[in-house]
């Protein structure tokens, strides 16, 4: 119960893709305009995640060995177009703004990270924990990010206005620079607060 | 004039990594110094350009005439990862020289999302043959650009005193920042 445990939250902080190891980086930049994008492109990319890992995992014993990358693959761009038809018919409006992102799961290394590091050399249980703590992991960097991009951006936050009338924003911030720099000054305390951690237990 | 607008514009004005977000992870990954920023750069362009080719001709020949558009990715990501290592195996036999200097960035090159992205954005845009292999072109030597400049403020970086926490990729985010700032005073360029 406590390995589950571990690997569960094993995505959400000291193996968090975004900030730690630096991975799939692609969405996190682009899409981050807003806090809602980072929601909904987290959460499609974690079902990605969390469907490949489980199939993966199942058929880690049937796959061989040499071709198993391009197996990866197949299996993460089916499931890859289903999310992309999914939100297309459901979700139209975000489906918009994500645009060729959604097709471009199929190439973060996330997933295929999972995939090779961890789904074929465990059990479908730990597979799925695992897929679902690193793409919640994802997902809360995207909002958190988004969110921070959007509040100085816009002045708001999830669509709702918090900054005053009149108040300054920094225009820069929704723009391309601003993902950039969020992301930098992000994992600078990221490394301030696990310094201290580390000292104090020490 | 119109291919030509087209290039400057995949190269600099909408640079594929520092205005779109394409291809962010060898973009930090492989900007440690200026001779391997080179050599990844030349080897995406190089790949940039074939894919852009292929995957044109399969859009438009396998896809469009059997109008099954909902296997694009799919049939993209595979061609992709197949072409990559004819490219690695062709090189490996013809000039050992080239593989030897490619050759360690075209396995990483699959996983590059600039390489999809392009191929999804031509046919998005309905390019014909030879604007898709000029806007590949145009990506490929924007991506080496951006790669290159990175590299040469990393090197410089190394010596520069920066707070503990800041060292090391969140530093090298906060230039990438300024870097698109200024690649952003390209937008008036058309």
């Amino acid at each position: 119960m406590a390995k589950s445990w571990k690997t569960l939250v094993n995505g959400l902080w000291n193996g968090n893709p975004t900030f730690r190891l630096l991975i799939g980086l692609c969405p996190v930049l682009a899409v981050t305009t807003r806090a809602v994008n980072g929601i909904g492109m987290g959460l499609a990319t974690t079902f990605v995640i969390v469907c490949s890992s489980v199939l993966i995992s199942l058929l880690r014993k049937v796959i061989p060995d040499k071709v198993r990358i391009p197996a990866y693959i197949i299996v993460i761009a089916t499931f890859v177009t289903i999310v992309d038809l999914v939100m297309n018919a459901y979700l139209p409006d975000l489906h918009q703004v994500l645009g060729l992102f959604i097709p471009l799961i199929v190439v973060n290394c996330i997933v295929l990270g999972r995939a090779e590091a961890f789904a074929s050399k465990n059990g479908v249980f730990a597979s799925m924990l695992d897929g679902i703590g690193m793409g919640l992991g994802f997902t809360w960097a995207l909002t958190v990010i988004g969110a921070i991009r959007e509040l100085l951006g816009s002045g708001t936050v999830f669509g709702l206005k918090v900054v005053a009338d009149g108040a300054t924003t920094i225009g820069v911030m929704s723009l391309p620079p601003g993902a950039f720099i969020t992301l930098g000054i992000l994992m600078g305390i990221m490394n301030m607060i696990s310094a201290r951690q580390k000292k104090r237990a020490n | 004039m119109n291919l030509f607008l087209l290039f400057l514009s995949a190269l600099l004005v909408n640079n594929f990594v520092l205005v779109r977000f394409l291809g962010t992870c060898p973009f930090m990954g492989v900007s440690k110094d200026v001779d391997s920023a080179f050599g990844m750069g030349v080897a995406t362009t190089f790949v940039l350009v074939v894919s852009a080719a292929v995957t044109w001709l399969i859009e438009h020949f396998i896809l469009g005439p059997l109008s099954i558009p909902f296997m694009q990715t799919t049939a993209f990501i595979l061609v992709i990862a197949a072409l990559v290592q004819l490219v690695e195996m062709f090189l490996h036999k013809t000039s050992p020289g080239l593989y030897k200097a490619m050759g360690i960035f075209l396995p990483l090159i699959t996983t590059n999302c600039c390489i999809l992205g392009l191929a999804i954005m031509s046919v998005q845009n309905a390019y014909n043959f030879i604007e898709a292999v000029v806007f590949g072109l145009g990506a490929g030597l924007g991506f080496t650009l951006a790669l290159v400049l990175m590299a040469g403020i990393r090197e410089e970086l190394r010596f520069a005193d920066i707070p503990e926490p800041m060292l090391g990729a969140p530093i090298a985010f906060i230039c990438a920042g300024l870097l698109s700032l200024a690649f952003s005073g390209f937008a008036g360029l058309i």
